[in-house]
């Protein structure tokens, strides 16, 4: 790499191939090298404030920034069949007293809870205020009644291959919701619907998507994702190697 | 075939580099949709496997360009080339005449300088913050949202620059026959790469249009 000599004449060769002219594509590389390190140690910050400007932003323009303030859509595998909301059936078998299966209206028709919550992923990216209903699984599950030596509560969903898992403690807590509706409308297919859990207090990878089997078991059975290395227990800000801010 | 006044313009090495660089990029920007865009990532899914392509695509983006820089002389020639800024490519950014094809430049023209130094620079900080977001348990949390906001905001970037870069090229068949064949006609580069095509000094190793017409001679290996 020639130093940087200023700058020579044009036509006026040097002999001995001095190369004239300015390293500019050096100082471009360093400069994008330097704006990307105050990225990371900034962006978080940045981030913030864009997705504070972003919800009072009449204009939508900010909806162009990529990556704030908004879901992204994760799915491990490689389609999920639509459920129609009227074919739609919740199992809810294991160690229950009276095994059931649900139909949306069945759902409707117990105790609705409905609260704001924020979505915190374990991949960095928060939704704030999102408003969830639906009938807490506390609800549910005292409707199905809980045998004695019940201690945990499996999930399934009918994309076949993602599974769930809470303790009984965590499972009766009022922030863990079988959700119906998101946003004020029925929760879309690809957020998870019809019926999706939504965990609030833990990462969102608790939450899953295309619930269709709630089974009471004697002992936590670790998901999809907790069989690849993440923590069980997903509480925001204390599990993962994480410390976000708890959700609001 | 090629016709006597053509010039020579890329070695077989710098092709090479050029067609590898630009699948792998091509790779992860797909892949990249495929995770981010979320029309896309509902019709694909399989987030696994779509993770490790756009991964393992991104760690090998460097190894062309390493490859180049080992074993082709012609292309640490054009490195120089790119790197250097000579008086005339500030007046060639400055000036309107360039729109209209008028002004003159060296094998490389201001712009052309300008998009491979971000392409470089973008990729070396999608690299890190891509290692970043692999290995997120090694960071706190902070660092970690500013790579994903870093990475995010980068790779937006170059897939826009990256999108000139392809609709200049497509509407010049002689540039993409440069880089098809090694090749370009005396007349495209009077037109486009005047400085270079008349062998002025300012720009070293002028082409030498003696060696155009040997099929395949390889300045890899000198």
């Amino acid at each position: 790499m020639p130093d940087d000599r200023g700058i020579t004449e044009p036509g006026a060769p040097e002999p001995g191939a001095v190369e004239p002219g300015t390293p500019v594509g050096r100082r471009v590389v360093l400069g994008l090298l330097g704006l990307g390190a105050l990225g990371i140690a900034l962006g978080s910050r940045v981030g913030s404030v864009i997705s504070t400007i972003a919800q009072r932003d009449p204009t939508g323009l900010t909806g162009l920034i990529p990556g704030n303030g908004r879901f992204r859509f994760y799915s491990v595998v490689g389609g999920v069949d639509q459920v129609p909301a009227a074919e739609y059936a919740l199992t809810v078998d294991g160690l229950v007293e009276q095994p059931a299966t649900l139909s949306l209206a069945d759902l409707a028709a117990l105790p609705q809870t409905t609260f704001t919550r924020d979505v915190q992923c374990v991949t960095g990216w928060r939704v704030e205020d999102v408003a969830w209903s639906g009938v807490l699984l506390s609800d549910l599950l005292a409707h199905v009644g809980v045998a004695r030596i019940g201690t945990a509560v499996q999930f399934g969903s009918f994309d076949g291959v993602y599974t769930e898992s809470l303790d009984l403690e965590q499972a009766m807590r009022p922030d863990v919701l079988i959700a119906t509706s998101m946003q004020g409308e029925p929760v879309s297919h690809d957020h998870g619907g019809p019926v999706r859990l939504y965990v609030a207090p833990m990462y969102f990878y608790k939450s899953i998507k295309w619930l269709d089997r709630v089974t009471v078991t004697d002992e936590v059975v670790p998901g999809y994702w907790e069989q690849r290395g993440y923590d069980i227990d997903a509480w925001v800000g204390q599990s993962n190697g994480r410390n976000d801010a708890p959700i609001a | 075939m090629h016709r006597s006044p053509d010039l020579r313009r890329f070695s077989r090495g710098e092709r090479w580099v050029h067609l590898s660089f630009g699948v792998l990029m091509g790779v992860c920007v797909a892949t990249a949709a495929m995770l981010y865009w979320a029309p896309l990532s509902t019709l694909v899914g399989r987030r696994e496997l779509v993770e490790a392509v756009h991964y393992s695509s991104g760690l090998l983006l460097p190894v062309p360009l390493l490859t180049g820089l080992v074993a082709s002389q012609a292309y640490r020639a054009d490195v120089r080339r790119l790197n250097l800024f000579l008086p005339g490519d500030w007046e060639w950014l400055r000036s309107s005449a360039r729109r209209r094809g008028h002004y003159p430049s060296g094998k490389f023209n201001a712009g052309q300088k300008l998009n491979s130094a971000f392409v470089l620079g973008a990729v070396m900080v999608l690299l890190v913050t891509g290692l970043m977001l692999h290995y997120f348990t090694l960071f706190p949390d902070d660092i970690s949202t500013g790579a994903t906001f870093v990475h995010d905001l980068f790779a937006a970037a170059l897939v826009l620059v990256t999108g000139g870069h392809i609709w200049m090229a497509w509407n010049d068949a002689e540039a993409r026959r440069g880089l098809r064949t090694g090749f370009v006609s005396r007349s495209w580069a009077e037109r486009e790469h005047a400085l270079w095509a008349a062998g002025t000094p300012e720009e070293p190793d002028a082409p030498d249009s003696s060696d155009a017409p040997e099929p395949e001679p390889n300045p890899d290996r000198e």
